[in-house]
């Protein structure tokens, strides 16, 4: 007989250096690079770049706990970041009277406006979620997209609160200086947004770590079970929302200082439309996907921008390629990357991966090539695409047929490769 | 009187085109329980093949031709985009859908350009029909009601006539024990979807050039359509139907109506200064929908005639 007494158990619970890998390391990463992007003297392009990747970071992570932790779809995200940046942009303008006329809001360091964003967030998201978190699933987007819509529209309506077209615009220069920033030049704004993404980054893993953010996991997975265990999926539903709500009242609260106006086109659906593209394209699965979605959807925001004027097309080109093809989004992708690269990586798979790195290149520049060939043929101007010094000109066939030819190619490669995988592995 | 007649008609006319929309939405969404949020996108195809084809065969064949290529573009679609997502759940093809609006809405701004096209009506129905209270009565409006009627009879002789309309319905409640009957389920749905998209490309055939052709004209009726389809309720061609007409004339009725809260609510004491009494019901008008559409999943979450919740 084997005795099986308790003493004899393995140990299951992670080792104390795991633990350090998985969950302290990643957030001492993250404040590694924000202390050291100034140590490269960035320009002010770039200084204002960081600063958006740091309010979009903090926006679609926490849009993400509610598509990815609570499997809540959302179309009006976007409200709760409105609501809390315009709560952020009154708060400023209240600390800039209160230096003229003093008052409460003269202690109020304008420092800390995120926390007002967060309050006016947190406060939005128990009001409307109090109605919308009673049901799940597909009628949850729809009440979503329909309050969406509504505070929109109240947005336009209710010129004395939100501005109107021209919204409202304040200055982040007053009151009292925490930490010795004026907040004036960009490069001190960039120390704030940093301290903020941080911040908001680390409390939001903290979420994921309660037994409230284990509990929503739980009733993404299977509600039913959530019930029989003894809580309420709707209770949870609602809590993490009102958490959700104020996250993204934070990062409304950062962009408040940052850009100093907020208009009523916050509150649409438009950015709500794209802060669920941030967090799908990232990996709604993992926690620092929506990062990883962040990062890149700003960098194409602003840059891809300039070189074409189809750049939303080519985003969501990438959203239903990510959602056909790689559902993990790009955090997937990397993951499951590093590790095949882990598990036997020989010769074979080496050359299997430039194949399908190659194939998947092909597939790209013969999309890009017919895309900017039609882009300019619609314009009309007889501009030519001009790639690495090539003369693509759209009123030619030749240019037409190099694309066609490239995106096919590419596809047919990538078609083979995966059926290859299929049977062979 | 005279608004209330003329409202009665347009909205009538506007209602019966948000049924033309909504109906093979509430076909697709309650077969596949997917909620096509680029359903919107096939009305704007429709719209603008419309204008591309009537250009070289004029309108009378492009009424005919443009509905088919914007089914045959829904058929391509549900093949080799929505089937593969289906695996992965209802959100994923949610999302799916979603993608697809935005990818259809910027190929539409590449080929047509960002701006409206001049996608007109016929010059043989570009007349006034009669007069009503001294103002003419556009004989296109007419047109559209009867196309609207033609169609609507003919989806419902089509569905509760025939066998095909049987199979289909039969698919909606009971998909497996129609597959074991030896119908081809996914090719049921395919169809289904196909003649969905063509129903709305059909709307945008004759509602786009009595409304503006733009690339954004997706945007703005596209949730107005989930409204309908989520008020009447799910898988209920009556509700579809009873709720376009309501969100028609609601939408109609407050247009015309030009009191503001302040003269409506003088008695309370309220003052035309403040932003509540400025606002007046015409401004409301785009609201609506939308105050009814939460209103509903709030307190009646099966709709108006839907057998089940979603």
């Amino acid at each position: 007989m084997t005795d099986y007494s308790l003493d004899r158990l393995p140990d299951l619970a992670p080792s104390a250096r795991y633990k350090f890998a998985t969950r302290v390391l990643p957030l001492l990463l993250l404040a590694l690079i924000l202390l050291s992007i100034p140590l490269f003297e960035p320009s002010r392009t770039w200084l204002s770049l960081f600063n958006a990747i740091g309010i979009n970071m903090v926006f679609a992570l926490s849009y993400n706990m509610l598509l990815g932790q609570a499997g809540m779809l959302s179309f009006g995200h976007a409200v709760y970041f409105g609501l809390g940046g315009y709560a952020a942009m009154h708060a400023m303008n209240a600390i800039e009277n209160a230096s003229y006329d003093g008052g409460v809001w003269t202690s109020f360091p304008m420092f800390a406006l995120p926390l007002v964003g967060f309050a006016g967030g947190a406060l939005a998201g128990a009001v409307i979620g109090w109605p919308s978190c009673r049901r799940a699933g597909v009628p949850f987007a729809m009440i979503s997209l329909g309050i969406a819509e509504l505070v929109a529209a109240a947005g336009f309506m209710f010129i004395s609160v939100f501005g109107g077209e021209e919204g409202i615009t304040g200055d982040r220069m007053n009151g009292i200086e925490l930490f010795g920033l004026s907040l004036g030049p960009l490069g001190e704004v960039y120390w704030f947004i940093a301290f903020w993404t941080f911040l908001g980054t680390a409390l939001m893993y903290a979420f994921t770590r309660t037994p409230l953010g284990k509990l929503a996991q739980a009733v993404r997975d299977n509600p039913e079970r959530v019930q029989f265990v003894g809580y309420n999926p709707n209770r949870v539903r609602y809590l993490v929302f009102i958490a959700a709500g104020g996250f993204a009242g934070l990062a409304g609260g950062m962009s408040a200082v940052n850009y100093e106006i907020f208009t009523p086109e916050s509150l649409s659906v438009v950015p709500s439309g794209l802060v669920l593209l941030m967090a799908y394209i990232g990996g709604a699965r993992y926690f620092a996907g929506p990062i990883l979605g962040a990062v890149v959807l700003t960098y194409m925001q602003s840059n891809l921008s300039d070189y074409s004027e189809a750049w939303l097309l080519y985003l969501g080109l990438l959203f239903i390629g990510m959602i056909l093809f790689a559902p993990g989004g790009l955090a997937g992708l990397l993951l499951s990357g590093a590790n095949a690269f882990k598990s036997s990586f020989g010769v074979k798979e080496f050359l299997r991966l430039g194949a399908y790195l190659i194939s998947a290149l092909l597939a790209l520049a013969g999309v890009v090539v017919l895309v900017e060939l039609a882009v300019r043929h619609s314009n009309g101007f007889g501009e030519a695409f001009e790639p690495f010094g090539w003369h693509l000109a759209p009123d030619q066939v030749m240019p037409w047929v190099i694309g066609l030819v490239l995106a096919c190619v590419g596809m047919g490669l990538l078609r083979v490769l995966s059926r290859q995988g299929g049977t062979g592995s | 009187m005279e608004t209330v007649v003329f409202a009665l008609l347009n909205g009538l006319i506007y209602g019966l085109l948000l049924f033309m929309l909504s109906s093979g939405l509430t076909l697709i969404f309650s077969m596949m329980g997917v909620l096509n949020m680029a359903h919107a996108s096939f009305y704007m195809l429709g719209a603008y093949f419309a204008f591309t084809l009537g250009q070289h065969t004029g309108f009378w064949f492009a009424l005919f031709l443009a509905p088919i290529c914007v089914g045959a573009a829904g058929a391509c679609v549900e093949k080799w985009g929505l089937r593969k997502v289906h695996a992965s759940g209802h959100v994923a093809e949610l999302l799916f859908t979603f993608g697809l609006a935005y990818v259809i809405e910027e190929l539409v701004k590449i080929i047509w350009g960002k701006f409206a096209v001049a996608y007109e009506i016929p010059p043989e129905l570009n007349f006034s029909l009669f007069e009503l209270f001294g103002s003419q009565y556009p004989a296109y409006r007419i047109f559209m009601l009867a196309v609207s009627i033609g169609m609507l009879a003919g989806l419902w002789y089509l569905l509760k006539r025939t066998r095909i309309g049987l199979i289909i319905q039969a698919s909606l409640t009971h998909p497996h024990m129609v597959s074991h009957l030896g119908h081809n389920v996914p090719r049921i749905f395919m169809l289904v979807f196909a003649a969905g998209c063509a129903l709305a490309g059909l709307a945008g055939v004759i509602g786009g050039n009595y409304l503006v052709t733009e690339p954004s004209m997706a945007f703005s009726i596209g949730p107005i359509v989930f409204v309908v389809v989520v008020v009447g309720g799910m898988g209920s061609l009556e509700g579809a139907f009873i709720a376009s007409l309501l969100i028609g004339f609601l939408q109609t009725f407050a247009i015309s109506i030009d009191a503001s809260f302040a003269e409506i609510f003088s008695f309370a004491g309220l003052s035309a200064d403040g932003d509540v009494g400025r606002i007046t019901i015409a401004s409301l008008a785009p609201m609506l929908p939308f105050i009814l559409l939460v209103l509903m999943l709030m307190l009646r979450p099966r709709g108006l005639m839907g057998e089940r919740e979603f």
